[in-house]
Protein backbone atom coordinates (compact mmCIF):
# COMPACT_ATOMS: atom_id res chain seq x y z
CA UNK A 1 0.00 0.00 0.00
CA UNK A 2 2.81 2.33 0.97
CA UNK A 3 4.71 1.59 -2.22
CA UNK A 4 1.61 2.23 -4.31
CA UNK A 5 1.15 5.60 -2.61
CA UNK A 6 4.78 6.43 -3.38
CA UNK A 7 4.19 5.48 -7.00
CA UNK A 8 1.10 7.71 -7.13
CA UNK A 9 3.07 10.64 -5.77
CA UNK A 10 5.99 10.00 -8.13
CA UNK A 11 3.75 9.82 -11.20
CA UNK A 12 1.94 13.04 -10.35
CA UNK A 13 5.15 14.90 -9.58
CA UNK A 14 6.61 13.76 -12.89
CA UNK A 15 3.49 14.80 -14.71
CA UNK A 16 3.18 18.26 -13.21
CA UNK A 17 6.87 19.14 -13.53
CA UNK A 18 7.52 17.99 -17.08
CA UNK A 19 6.36 19.01 -20.52
CA UNK A 20 4.04 21.83 -19.49
CA UNK A 21 2.31 19.65 -16.89
CA UNK A 22 -1.34 20.40 -16.32
CA UNK A 23 -1.10 23.49 -18.50
CA UNK A 24 -0.94 21.38 -21.64
CA UNK A 25 -4.32 19.74 -21.16
CA UNK A 26 -5.98 22.96 -19.96
CA UNK A 27 -4.58 24.86 -22.93
CA UNK A 28 -5.92 22.26 -25.34
CA UNK A 29 -9.34 22.31 -23.69
CA UNK A 30 -9.52 26.09 -23.79
CA UNK A 31 -8.43 26.41 -27.41
CA UNK A 32 -10.89 23.84 -28.71
CA UNK A 33 -13.75 25.43 -26.79
CA UNK A 34 -12.91 28.78 -28.38
CA UNK A 35 -12.97 27.20 -31.85
CA UNK A 36 -16.58 26.07 -31.57
CA UNK A 37 -18.33 29.47 -31.51
CA UNK A 38 -16.27 30.44 -34.56
CA UNK A 39 -17.34 27.27 -36.35
CA UNK A 40 -21.07 27.24 -35.57
CA UNK A 41 -21.66 30.97 -35.10
CA UNK A 42 -22.11 33.04 -31.92
CA UNK A 43 -25.83 32.29 -31.52
CA UNK A 44 -26.24 31.79 -27.74
CA UNK A 45 -29.36 29.61 -28.03
CA UNK A 46 -27.61 27.19 -30.36
CA UNK A 47 -24.54 27.14 -28.11
CA UNK A 48 -26.69 26.41 -25.07
CA UNK A 49 -28.21 23.47 -26.91
CA UNK A 50 -24.90 21.90 -27.92
CA UNK A 51 -22.67 23.01 -25.03
CA UNK A 52 -23.00 19.76 -23.04
CA UNK A 53 -22.04 17.68 -26.07
CA UNK A 54 -19.11 19.95 -26.96
CA UNK A 55 -17.61 19.85 -23.48
CA UNK A 56 -17.92 16.06 -23.31
CA UNK A 57 -16.27 15.55 -26.69
CA UNK A 58 -13.37 17.81 -25.76
CA UNK A 59 -12.89 16.08 -22.41
CA UNK A 60 -12.78 12.78 -24.28
CA UNK A 61 -10.21 14.05 -26.78
CA UNK A 62 -8.02 15.61 -24.08
CA UNK A 63 -7.84 12.27 -22.26
CA UNK A 64 -7.27 10.35 -25.48
CA UNK A 65 -4.45 12.58 -26.71
CA UNK A 66 -2.57 12.31 -23.44
CA UNK A 67 -2.97 8.52 -23.25
CA UNK A 68 0.46 7.85 -24.72
CA UNK A 69 2.09 9.58 -21.74
CA UNK A 70 0.83 7.00 -19.23
CA UNK A 71 3.54 4.46 -20.05
CA UNK A 72 5.86 5.85 -22.75
CA UNK A 73 8.38 7.68 -20.53
CA UNK A 74 8.52 4.85 -18.01
CA UNK A 75 9.23 2.34 -20.74
CA UNK A 76 11.99 4.50 -22.13
CA UNK A 77 13.96 4.82 -18.88
CA UNK A 78 13.35 1.20 -17.94
CA UNK A 79 11.31 1.86 -14.80
CA UNK A 80 8.22 0.22 -16.30
CA UNK A 81 10.00 -3.13 -16.53
CA UNK A 82 11.02 -2.86 -12.89
CA UNK A 83 7.54 -1.84 -11.77
CA UNK A 84 5.87 -4.70 -13.60
CA UNK A 85 8.33 -7.45 -12.75
CA UNK A 86 9.66 -6.50 -9.31
CA UNK A 87 6.99 -4.33 -7.74
CA UNK A 88 3.66 -5.28 -6.17
CA UNK A 89 0.99 -6.96 -8.32
CA UNK A 90 1.20 -5.56 -11.89
CA UNK A 91 -2.55 -4.99 -11.95
CA UNK A 92 -2.30 -2.79 -8.84
CA UNK A 93 0.61 -0.87 -10.31
CA UNK A 94 -1.43 -0.15 -13.41
CA UNK A 95 -4.48 0.84 -11.39
CA UNK A 96 -2.30 3.29 -9.47
CA UNK A 97 -0.79 4.77 -12.61
CA UNK A 98 -4.27 5.07 -14.08
CA UNK A 99 -5.54 6.99 -11.05
CA UNK A 100 -2.47 9.23 -11.08
CA UNK A 101 -3.14 10.01 -14.72
CA UNK A 102 -6.79 10.70 -13.96
CA UNK A 103 -5.94 13.14 -11.18
CA UNK A 104 -3.30 14.83 -13.29
CA UNK A 105 -5.35 15.19 -16.48
CA UNK A 106 -9.02 15.23 -15.56
CA UNK A 107 -8.95 17.27 -12.34
CA UNK A 108 -7.50 20.44 -13.93
CA UNK A 109 -10.06 20.14 -16.71
CA UNK A 110 -12.90 19.83 -14.20
CA UNK A 111 -11.62 22.98 -12.47
CA UNK A 112 -12.00 25.15 -15.56
CA UNK A 113 -15.14 23.46 -16.89
CA UNK A 114 -17.55 25.80 -15.03
CA UNK A 115 -15.99 28.89 -16.61
CA UNK A 116 -16.10 27.43 -20.10
CA UNK A 117 -19.63 26.11 -19.58
CA UNK A 118 -20.86 29.58 -18.71
CA UNK A 119 -19.12 30.99 -21.77
CA UNK A 120 -20.97 28.42 -23.87
CA UNK A 121 -24.25 29.56 -22.25
CA UNK A 122 -24.99 26.34 -20.38
CA UNK A 123 -27.88 26.99 -17.95
CA UNK A 124 -26.51 27.65 -14.46
CA UNK A 125 -28.42 24.67 -13.05
CA UNK A 126 -26.31 22.49 -15.31
CA UNK A 127 -22.96 23.27 -13.70
CA UNK A 128 -23.11 20.85 -10.78
CA UNK A 129 -24.50 17.94 -12.87
CA UNK A 130 -21.85 18.59 -15.51
CA UNK A 131 -19.01 18.41 -12.99
CA UNK A 132 -20.46 15.36 -11.24
CA UNK A 133 -20.95 13.40 -14.49
CA UNK A 134 -17.55 14.39 -15.87
CA UNK A 135 -15.92 13.41 -12.56
CA UNK A 136 -17.35 9.90 -12.87
CA UNK A 137 -17.07 9.55 -16.65
CA UNK A 138 -13.47 10.74 -16.92
CA UNK A 139 -12.29 7.96 -14.61
CA UNK A 140 -13.80 5.38 -16.98
CA UNK A 141 -12.31 7.18 -19.97
CA UNK A 142 -8.86 7.12 -18.34
CA UNK A 143 -9.23 3.38 -17.69
CA UNK A 144 -9.98 2.69 -21.37
CA UNK A 145 -7.14 4.99 -22.46
CA UNK A 146 -4.82 2.89 -20.29
CA UNK A 147 -5.75 -0.21 -22.27
CA UNK A 148 -4.93 1.54 -25.54
CA UNK A 149 -1.66 2.93 -24.20
CA UNK A 150 -0.53 -0.45 -22.89
CA UNK A 151 -1.33 -2.29 -26.13
CA UNK A 152 0.87 0.05 -28.15
CA UNK A 153 3.45 0.87 -25.49
CA UNK A 154 6.36 -0.34 -27.62
CA UNK A 155 5.34 1.61 -30.72
CA UNK A 156 6.61 5.17 -31.16
CA UNK A 157 4.16 7.95 -32.08
CA UNK A 158 1.23 5.61 -31.64
CA UNK A 159 -1.33 8.29 -30.78
CA UNK A 160 -3.36 7.97 -33.95
CA UNK A 161 -3.61 4.20 -33.74
CA UNK A 162 -4.55 4.47 -30.07
CA UNK A 163 -7.41 6.74 -31.15
CA UNK A 164 -8.53 4.19 -33.71
CA UNK A 165 -8.50 1.43 -31.09
CA UNK A 166 -10.03 3.31 -28.19
CA UNK A 167 -12.59 5.70 -29.69
CA UNK A 168 -15.16 2.94 -30.36
CA UNK A 169 -14.90 1.94 -26.70
CA UNK A 170 -15.62 5.53 -25.65
CA UNK A 171 -19.05 5.62 -27.28
CA UNK A 172 -21.08 4.21 -24.33
CA UNK A 173 -19.46 6.62 -21.86
CA UNK A 174 -20.14 9.52 -24.20
CA UNK A 175 -23.78 8.57 -24.76
CA UNK A 176 -24.61 8.05 -21.10
CA UNK A 177 -22.40 10.90 -19.90
CA UNK A 178 -24.22 13.39 -22.10
CA UNK A 179 -27.66 12.01 -21.33
CA UNK A 180 -26.96 11.90 -17.57
CA UNK A 181 -25.87 15.53 -17.68
CA UNK A 182 -28.96 16.45 -19.71
CA UNK A 183 -31.31 14.55 -17.39
CA UNK A 184 -29.92 16.20 -14.27
CA UNK A 185 -29.83 19.66 -15.84
CA UNK A 186 -33.34 19.68 -17.25
CA UNK A 187 -34.82 17.60 -14.41
CA UNK A 188 -36.66 14.95 -16.39
CA UNK A 189 -38.88 12.33 -14.79
CA UNK A 190 -36.22 9.81 -13.71
CA UNK A 191 -33.08 11.95 -13.46
CA UNK A 192 -30.78 9.27 -12.04
CA UNK A 193 -31.33 6.45 -14.58
CA UNK A 194 -28.55 7.48 -16.98
CA UNK A 195 -26.26 8.42 -14.12
CA UNK A 196 -26.40 4.92 -12.65
CA UNK A 197 -25.59 3.39 -16.04
CA UNK A 198 -22.68 5.82 -16.41
CA UNK A 199 -21.37 4.69 -13.02
CA UNK A 200 -21.79 1.05 -14.08
CA UNK A 201 -19.83 1.59 -17.30
CA UNK A 202 -17.05 3.34 -15.39
CA UNK A 203 -16.84 0.50 -12.88
CA UNK A 204 -16.71 -2.14 -15.63
CA UNK A 205 -13.93 -0.22 -17.37
CA UNK A 206 -12.01 0.07 -14.10
CA UNK A 207 -12.39 -3.66 -13.56
CA UNK A 208 -11.28 -4.71 -17.05
CA UNK A 209 -8.50 -2.17 -17.65
CA UNK A 210 -5.85 -3.28 -15.11
CA UNK A 211 -6.02 -6.93 -16.18
CA UNK A 212 -6.00 -6.24 -19.91
CA UNK A 213 -3.25 -3.63 -19.59
CA UNK A 214 -1.08 -5.89 -17.42
CA UNK A 215 -1.32 -8.69 -19.98
CA UNK A 216 -0.55 -6.30 -22.84
CA UNK A 217 2.48 -4.82 -21.11
CA UNK A 218 3.84 -8.25 -20.25
CA UNK A 219 3.48 -9.22 -23.91
CA UNK A 220 5.28 -6.05 -24.95
CA UNK A 221 8.23 -6.14 -22.56
CA UNK B 1 -7.80 -30.50 -34.73
CA UNK B 2 -7.00 -32.81 -37.70
CA UNK B 3 -3.34 -31.95 -37.12
CA UNK B 4 -4.05 -28.66 -38.84
CA UNK B 5 -1.64 -26.79 -36.58
CA UNK B 6 1.10 -28.06 -38.84
CA UNK B 7 1.33 -25.68 -41.84
CA UNK B 8 2.54 -28.42 -44.21
CA UNK B 9 -0.45 -30.61 -43.41
CA UNK B 10 -2.74 -27.63 -43.74
CA UNK B 11 -1.32 -26.79 -47.17
CA UNK B 12 -1.91 -30.35 -48.41
CA UNK B 13 -5.37 -30.58 -46.86
CA UNK B 14 -6.47 -27.19 -48.17
CA UNK B 15 -5.13 -27.72 -51.67
CA UNK B 16 -7.38 -30.79 -51.98
CA UNK B 17 -10.38 -29.09 -50.39
CA UNK B 18 -10.17 -25.69 -52.05
CA UNK B 19 -11.36 -26.59 -55.61
CA UNK B 20 -14.45 -28.31 -54.17
CA UNK B 21 -15.16 -25.35 -51.91
CA UNK B 22 -14.86 -22.96 -54.82
CA UNK B 23 -17.20 -25.08 -56.94
CA UNK B 24 -19.78 -25.18 -54.14
CA UNK B 25 -19.50 -21.43 -53.60
CA UNK B 26 -19.88 -20.65 -57.28
CA UNK B 27 -22.87 -22.92 -57.80
CA UNK B 28 -24.57 -21.60 -54.66
CA UNK B 29 -23.98 -18.02 -55.76
CA UNK B 30 -25.32 -18.65 -59.25
CA UNK B 31 -28.39 -20.52 -57.97
CA UNK B 32 -28.96 -17.85 -55.37
CA UNK B 33 -28.70 -15.01 -57.87
CA UNK B 34 -31.03 -16.82 -60.28
CA UNK B 35 -33.60 -17.33 -57.53
CA UNK B 36 -33.29 -13.72 -56.43
CA UNK B 37 -33.92 -12.69 -60.02
CA UNK B 38 -37.10 -14.79 -60.10
CA UNK B 39 -38.25 -14.07 -56.56
CA UNK B 40 -41.46 -12.05 -56.32
CA UNK B 41 -40.99 -8.34 -55.82
CA UNK B 42 -42.07 -6.66 -52.65
CA UNK B 43 -45.42 -4.95 -53.31
CA UNK B 44 -44.23 -1.76 -51.63
CA UNK B 45 -40.57 -1.56 -52.58
CA UNK B 46 -40.67 -3.17 -56.04
CA UNK B 47 -37.32 -4.32 -57.43
CA UNK B 48 -35.60 -2.41 -54.65
CA UNK B 49 -36.10 -5.33 -52.28
CA UNK B 50 -33.56 -7.36 -54.25
CA UNK B 51 -30.70 -5.35 -52.71
CA UNK B 52 -31.57 -6.95 -49.40
CA UNK B 53 -30.51 -10.39 -50.66
CA UNK B 54 -27.00 -8.93 -50.96
CA UNK B 55 -27.28 -6.83 -47.84
CA UNK B 56 -28.59 -9.22 -45.18
CA UNK B 57 -26.04 -12.05 -45.68
CA UNK B 58 -23.20 -9.51 -45.67
CA UNK B 59 -24.49 -8.10 -42.39
CA UNK B 60 -24.57 -11.60 -40.90
CA UNK B 61 -20.99 -12.22 -41.99
CA UNK B 62 -19.83 -8.82 -40.73
CA UNK B 63 -20.82 -9.84 -37.21
CA UNK B 64 -20.11 -13.55 -37.59
CA UNK B 65 -16.53 -13.02 -38.72
CA UNK B 66 -15.78 -11.01 -35.59
CA UNK B 67 -16.91 -13.92 -33.42
CA UNK B 68 -14.90 -16.33 -35.59
CA UNK B 69 -11.87 -14.06 -35.23
CA UNK B 70 -12.26 -13.99 -31.45
CA UNK B 71 -12.57 -17.78 -31.24
CA UNK B 72 -9.54 -18.25 -33.50
CA UNK B 73 -7.52 -15.82 -31.40
CA UNK B 74 -8.45 -17.57 -28.16
CA UNK B 75 -7.52 -20.93 -29.70
CA UNK B 76 -4.16 -19.50 -30.68
CA UNK B 77 -3.68 -17.95 -27.25
CA UNK B 78 -4.58 -21.02 -25.20
CA UNK B 79 -3.18 -23.88 -27.27
CA UNK B 80 -0.36 -21.94 -29.01
CA UNK B 81 -1.92 -22.93 -32.32
CA UNK B 82 -0.01 -20.93 -34.97
CA UNK B 83 -2.55 -21.47 -37.73
CA UNK B 84 -5.38 -20.21 -35.55
CA UNK B 85 -3.52 -16.90 -35.14
CA UNK B 86 -3.03 -16.72 -38.89
CA UNK B 87 -6.71 -17.47 -39.46
CA UNK B 88 -7.68 -14.64 -37.09
CA UNK B 89 -5.28 -12.24 -38.77
CA UNK B 90 -6.54 -13.04 -42.25
CA UNK B 91 -10.22 -13.08 -41.29
CA UNK B 92 -10.08 -9.43 -40.21
CA UNK B 93 -9.71 -7.79 -43.65
CA UNK B 94 -12.43 -10.07 -45.04
CA UNK B 95 -14.71 -9.08 -42.19
CA UNK B 96 -13.96 -5.41 -42.80
CA UNK B 97 -14.85 -5.78 -46.47
CA UNK B 98 -18.16 -7.48 -45.69
CA UNK B 99 -18.93 -4.73 -43.16
CA UNK B 100 -18.21 -2.10 -45.80
CA UNK B 101 -20.40 -4.01 -48.27
CA UNK B 102 -23.24 -4.04 -45.75
CA UNK B 103 -22.93 -0.31 -45.18
CA UNK B 104 -22.73 0.51 -48.90
CA UNK B 105 -25.65 -1.69 -50.00
CA UNK B 106 -27.60 -0.36 -47.03
CA UNK B 107 -26.99 3.19 -48.22
CA UNK B 108 -28.07 2.32 -51.77
CA UNK B 109 -31.25 0.83 -50.37
CA UNK B 110 -31.78 3.67 -47.90
CA UNK B 111 -31.77 6.47 -50.46
CA UNK B 112 -34.93 5.33 -52.33
CA UNK B 113 -36.59 3.61 -49.36
CA UNK B 114 -36.00 6.10 -46.54
CA UNK B 115 -35.22 9.10 -48.76
CA UNK B 116 -31.73 9.56 -47.36
CA UNK B 117 -28.33 7.92 -47.75
CA UNK B 118 -27.53 7.80 -44.09
CA UNK B 119 -29.34 8.22 -40.80
CA UNK B 120 -27.73 8.09 -37.38
CA UNK B 121 -29.79 5.11 -36.42
CA UNK B 122 -28.73 2.50 -33.89
CA UNK B 123 -28.04 -0.40 -36.24
CA UNK B 124 -26.27 1.68 -38.86
CA UNK B 125 -24.14 3.38 -36.26
CA UNK B 126 -23.19 0.19 -34.46
CA UNK B 127 -22.17 -1.42 -37.75
CA UNK B 128 -20.04 1.62 -38.53
CA UNK B 129 -18.43 1.23 -35.10
CA UNK B 130 -17.79 -2.44 -35.88
CA UNK B 131 -16.05 -1.35 -39.08
CA UNK B 132 -13.77 0.94 -37.07
CA UNK B 133 -13.04 -1.89 -34.62
CA UNK B 134 -12.00 -4.07 -37.57
CA UNK B 135 -9.68 -1.32 -38.80
CA UNK B 136 -8.08 -1.03 -35.37
CA UNK B 137 -7.56 -4.78 -35.24
CA UNK B 138 -5.94 -4.79 -38.69
CA UNK B 139 -3.72 -1.87 -37.63
CA UNK B 140 -2.39 -3.90 -34.68
CA UNK B 141 -1.14 -6.62 -37.00
CA UNK B 142 0.38 -3.98 -39.28
CA UNK B 143 2.31 -1.98 -36.67
CA UNK B 144 3.69 -4.83 -34.55
CA UNK B 145 6.30 -6.60 -36.61
CA UNK B 146 6.89 -9.60 -34.38
CA UNK B 147 3.93 -11.80 -35.35
CA UNK B 148 3.93 -13.87 -32.15
CA UNK B 149 3.74 -10.72 -30.06
CA UNK B 150 1.11 -9.24 -32.38
CA UNK B 151 -1.04 -12.36 -31.91
CA UNK B 152 -0.95 -12.03 -28.12
CA UNK B 153 -1.82 -8.36 -28.21
CA UNK B 154 -4.55 -8.88 -30.80
CA UNK B 155 -6.10 -11.45 -28.46
CA UNK B 156 -6.19 -8.93 -25.62
CA UNK B 157 -7.81 -6.40 -27.94
CA UNK B 158 -10.41 -8.92 -29.10
CA UNK B 159 -11.18 -9.89 -25.52
CA UNK B 160 -11.71 -6.26 -24.52
CA UNK B 161 -13.85 -5.87 -27.64
CA UNK B 162 -16.00 -8.87 -26.74
CA UNK B 163 -16.79 -7.34 -23.34
CA UNK B 164 -17.45 -3.97 -24.87
CA UNK B 165 -19.33 -4.73 -28.08
CA UNK B 166 -22.57 -5.71 -26.30
CA UNK B 167 -22.32 -2.53 -24.21
CA UNK B 168 -21.71 -0.41 -27.30
CA UNK B 169 -24.56 -2.14 -29.11
CA UNK B 170 -27.00 -1.67 -26.26
CA UNK B 171 -26.07 1.95 -25.63
CA UNK B 172 -26.42 2.80 -29.30
CA UNK B 173 -29.77 0.97 -29.43
CA UNK B 174 -30.94 2.95 -26.46
CA UNK B 175 -29.75 6.15 -28.10
CA UNK B 176 -31.78 6.01 -31.32
CA UNK B 177 -33.62 3.36 -33.34
CA UNK B 178 -35.16 3.46 -36.82
CA UNK B 179 -34.01 0.27 -38.58
CA UNK B 180 -36.65 -2.47 -38.76
CA UNK B 181 -36.34 -5.24 -36.16
CA UNK B 182 -34.99 -8.66 -37.15
CA UNK B 183 -37.46 -10.47 -39.38
CA UNK B 184 -35.67 -13.73 -40.16
CA UNK B 185 -35.23 -15.26 -36.73
CA UNK B 186 -37.90 -14.55 -34.17
CA UNK B 187 -40.39 -16.42 -32.03
CA UNK B 188 -43.49 -17.56 -33.91
CA UNK B 189 -41.63 -18.30 -37.14
CA UNK B 190 -40.10 -16.14 -39.82
CA UNK B 191 -42.12 -13.25 -41.20
CA UNK B 192 -40.71 -13.67 -44.71
CA UNK B 193 -42.73 -15.52 -47.37
CA UNK B 194 -41.22 -18.87 -48.38
CA UNK B 195 -40.64 -17.79 -52.02
CA UNK B 196 -38.26 -15.13 -50.77
CA UNK B 197 -36.97 -17.09 -47.81
CA UNK B 198 -35.40 -19.92 -49.85
CA UNK B 199 -33.49 -17.50 -52.07
CA UNK B 200 -32.32 -15.63 -48.99
CA UNK B 201 -31.16 -18.81 -47.24
CA UNK B 202 -29.21 -19.89 -50.32
CA UNK B 203 -27.52 -16.51 -50.38
CA UNK B 204 -26.60 -16.94 -46.70
CA UNK B 205 -25.02 -20.31 -47.48
CA UNK B 206 -23.20 -18.92 -50.53
CA UNK B 207 -21.73 -16.07 -48.49
CA UNK B 208 -20.58 -18.43 -45.75
CA UNK B 209 -18.80 -20.67 -48.26
CA UNK B 210 -17.33 -17.60 -49.93
CA UNK B 211 -15.85 -16.55 -46.60
CA UNK B 212 -14.31 -19.98 -46.03
CA UNK B 213 -12.81 -19.94 -49.55
CA UNK B 214 -11.34 -16.47 -49.13
CA UNK B 215 -9.95 -17.36 -45.73
CA UNK B 216 -8.28 -20.52 -47.06
CA UNK B 217 -6.75 -18.62 -49.96
CA UNK B 218 -5.38 -15.83 -47.82
CA UNK B 219 -3.99 -18.16 -45.15
CA UNK B 220 -2.29 -20.19 -47.91
CA UNK B 221 -0.85 -16.99 -49.36
CA UNK B 222 0.49 -16.02 -45.97
CA UNK B 223 2.16 -19.39 -45.43
CA UNK B 224 3.72 -19.18 -48.88
CA UNK B 225 4.91 -15.65 -48.19
CA UNK B 226 6.55 -16.74 -44.94
CA UNK B 227 8.22 -19.68 -46.66
CA UNK B 228 9.52 -17.45 -49.44
CA UNK B 229 10.91 -15.12 -46.82
CA UNK B 230 12.58 -17.95 -44.90
CA UNK B 231 14.08 -19.21 -48.17
CA UNK B 232 15.36 -15.74 -49.00
CA UNK B 233 17.00 -15.49 -45.58
CA UNK B 234 18.66 -18.88 -46.07
CA UNK B 235 20.06 -17.88 -49.46
CA UNK B 236 21.35 -14.63 -47.99
CA UNK B 237 23.05 -16.50 -45.16
CA UNK B 238 24.72 -18.89 -47.59
CA UNK B 239 25.96 -15.96 -49.65
CA UNK B 240 27.42 -14.32 -46.57
CA UNK B 241 29.13 -17.55 -45.58
CA UNK B 242 30.63 -17.91 -49.06
CA UNK B 243 31.90 -14.35 -48.98
CA UNK B 244 33.40 -14.95 -45.54
CA UNK B 245 35.11 -18.12 -46.68
CA UNK B 246 36.62 -16.49 -49.74
CA UNK B 247 37.91 -13.52 -47.72
CA UNK B 248 39.36 -15.91 -45.16
CA UNK B 249 41.07 -17.81 -47.96
CA UNK B 250 42.42 -14.60 -49.45
CA UNK B 251 43.74 -13.45 -46.08
CA UNK B 252 45.40 -16.82 -45.42
CA UNK B 253 47.00 -16.66 -48.84
CA UNK B 254 48.37 -13.21 -48.06
CA UNK B 255 49.76 -14.35 -44.71
CA UNK B 256 51.67 -17.12 -46.34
Amino acid sequence: MKSLYALLKRDMTLFFRSGGGAGQAIGFYLVVVILFPFAVGPDLNLLARISIGILWVILLLAILLSAERIFADDLEDGSLTLLITAGPLPELVILTKLIAHWIAIAMPLLLITPVLAIMLNLPLGGLMPMILCMFIGSLGLCALATIGASILVAIRRANQIISLLILPLYIPTLIFGVSATNDLTFEVEKPYASLTILIAITLISLLVAPFAAAQAIKANL
Amino acid sequence: MFGLANPTKFMRFSSILLPYLMAITLSLLITGMYMVWNAPEDYLQGPLSRILYIHAPAAYLAQGIYVFMALANFTGFIWRHPLADMAAKNAAPIGAVFTALTLLTGMMWGKPAWGTWWVWDARLTSLLVLFIIYLGYIAIWQVIEDQVKAARIATILVAVGLVNIPIIKFSVDWWNTLHQPASLIKTGGSSIHSSMLIALLIMFAAYTFLFVCLLFISVRTEINRRRARAFEMRVLQQNIQQVNQSTDAALNHKDQ
